[in-house]
């Protein structure tokens, strides 16, 4: 692996929880460069010839594997459009980590755009954990718009966890999950903006097989003069099973649209949405206060858990 | 030892004000048993709120262990170690009970410290540790937490609101046990806001809160004959 600096290795701290070189396949890209990559018996990772990218093939059968691909952009006004495409095969049971983290100290706007592809192959298992997070004295914006299409075979399960830490001034967030048979997706997007931050996050869930299942739980803090705008939306054209639960805190004099919505083509097809926006409930902070915290920390407490 | 001395709070909405506390004076001595009750709406929750620092008197003093406490914050009246049980108590989404007890406590517990602490309220415990404090939970089981809080917090003074509000008969009477024992255990004043006449009977005083004043106290037969008295503003009766 290429030497990183402190200011790179902290970044991957923050996105992959990686301390050292991640066991198994793994792919780290660094300001449109690879500074490192393994593939494993079961994992290939090879780049696209005609963009940027890769493409990261787990063999069928597959299983109790992960595989790391974070990106670090370290450098002022890099800005990239990187497609990685995931092709599962079937009855796999794996780990896929991802996660861009922008450090910008000069004035100059960075952005990173990720599109990823999912192919989740017949009853195969997939845990996707993406965390994005930004830093860095300078002025110029940090920018991610991730866009993630993932179809799920039959019988397949993906358990998306995404999380925006903090720091990102600008992300547009589209998400897109089509759904087979018996297939079942559980969603859990987490979002912090602060300051004069703006996100919208856009996601469309198709559950176009019988009996599939999909969950989608989105909780999010807007802080300062944030702006969130979030439309989740689930279709259901067959028996199927969908939920949308989105909840907000609000905080200063942030702003928060929350519009989910739900389709029915099919008389059988059961979808539930709900959504909350609030401040942080008064008994709550005193709870934690009488237990001996600050009020600042029984706030950054109750932050924490709600987006933990 | 807790002294009160003149506390008066009055509300105002568009019927008009109204005086929740009415002047009281109360002390209770460090290591007591003390079941504060009387009818709803009587101020004993106000009285526990604003020993806690929750509710801020219009006038009148608190002084707790020797020091003025009457104008400090919640966090440091936490602090010096005075606890107060919410009669209804919040729920957190993303706190796990073990986070609870472990803020609690002021430091990360083990596995066994906190079962230890939920099965004192009897709480099945493997259930419980990594569940969320949200809406998943019964208000029952809530209110257990609760409680467990408290004792995981062990402070020199634990107020308990209507812990008994909400709870089945098996765990009442567990939790009746736990009150004796950290009675009988530790030297903490425990002040329990009741209704129960088992909880009363459980206290080395009862004190009796009606109309914002402290009308009655001394043991359990003497206080309970009163309970159902109208509301006057009479001095205090000692038994």
């Amino acid at each position: 692996m290429a030497k990183l600096s402190q200011i790179e290795l902290n970044m991957l701290r923050q996105i992959a929880d990686l301390h050292k070189v991640p066991e198994g396949a793994y792919n780290i890209r660094r300001n449109g460069e690879s500074a490192g990559r393994n593939s494993s018996e079961n994992i290939e990772i090879v780049s696209k010839t005609d963009k940027p990218g890769i493409d990261i093939i787990i063999k069928p059968g597959t299983k109790n594997e992960s595989v790391h691909i974070p990106v670090i952009i370290s450098k002022t006004g890099y800005s990239e459009t990187v497609y990685n495409d995931f092709i599962v095969g079937e009855d796999c049971d794996v780990l896929i980590i991802a996660g861009c983290g922008i450090h910008n100290s000069g004035c100059d706007t960075s952005k990173h755009d990720g599109v990823h592809t999912f192919h989740v192959g017949k009853n195969s298992r997939v845990k996707y954990v993406e965390k994005h997070y930004g830093d860095g004295e300078g002025t110029g914006e940090k920018i991610m718009n991730p866009q993630t299409i993932v179809y799920l075979d039959e019988g397949a399960f993906i358990e998306m966890d995404t999380t925006q830490i903090r720091g990102v001034d600008s992300t547009h967030r589209y998400t897109r999950i089509e759904l087979a048979a018996g297939s079942e997706t559980l969603l859990l997007e987490k979002l912090m903006t602060h300051d004069r931050q703006k996100a919208d996050s856009d996601m469309e869930i198709i559950l176009n097989g019988e009996d599939s299942r999909a969950r989608v739980v989105s909780r999010s803090v807007a802080q300062g003069e944030s702006e969130q705008v979030f439309h989740p939306s689930v279709v259901g054209k067959a028996r199927c099973f969908g939920h949308v639960q989105c909840d907000t805190i609000i905080m200063d004099s942030a702003k928060v649209r929350s519009i989910p919505a739900i389709e029915s083509d099919c008389v059988d097809a059961q979808l539930v949405h709900e959504a909350a926006i609030g401040r942080i409930a008064g008994d709550q902070l005193l709870k934690l206060m009488t237990l001996g915290m600050s009020e600042q920390e029984a706030e950054e407490r109750i932050i924490s858990g709600f987006l933990k | 030892m807790l002294k009160i001395k003149g506390l008066s709070y009055t509300v105002s909405d568009e019927n008009g004000t109204k005086k929740i506390l009415n002047g009281i004076d109360l002390e209770i001595d460090t290591g007591r048993f003390v079941v504060i009750t009387g009818p709803n709406g009587g101020g004993k929750t106000t009285l526990a709120k604003a020993i806690m620092g929750i509710v801020t008197p219009d006038s009148g003093s608190i002084e707790f262990d020797g020091t003025d406490v009457t104008s400090l914050s919640v966090t440091e009246r936490a602090r010096l170690g005075i606890s107060y049980a919410f009669q209804h108590p919040p729920r957190f989404k993303g706190l796990q009970v073990t986070e609870l007890l472990s803020i609690a406590a002021g430091k990360k517990l083990s596995t066994n410290e906190c079962c230890a602490y939920l099965t004192k309220v009897g709480l099945c415990t493997e259930d419980y540790l990594d569940r969320d404090i949200d809406s998943s939970l019964s208000g029952g089981e809530l209110k257990r937490i609760e409680i467990a809080s408290i004792l995981a917090r062990n402070s020199s003074l634990m107020i308990f609101d209507e812990p008994e509000a909400g709870i089945d008969l098996w765990s009442f009477s567990r939790l009746t046990q736990t009150f004796e024992s950290i009675h009988r255990k530790t030297g903490s004043t425990i002040v329990i806001i009741s209704h129960q006449e088992r909880i009363i009977r459980l206290a080395d005083e009862v004190i009796l809160v009606a109309g914002g004043a402290v009308t009655h106290r001394g043991n359990a037969d003497t206080v309970l004959p009163h309970i159902g008295d109208p509301i006057s503003y009479c001095s205090v009766k000692e038994a």
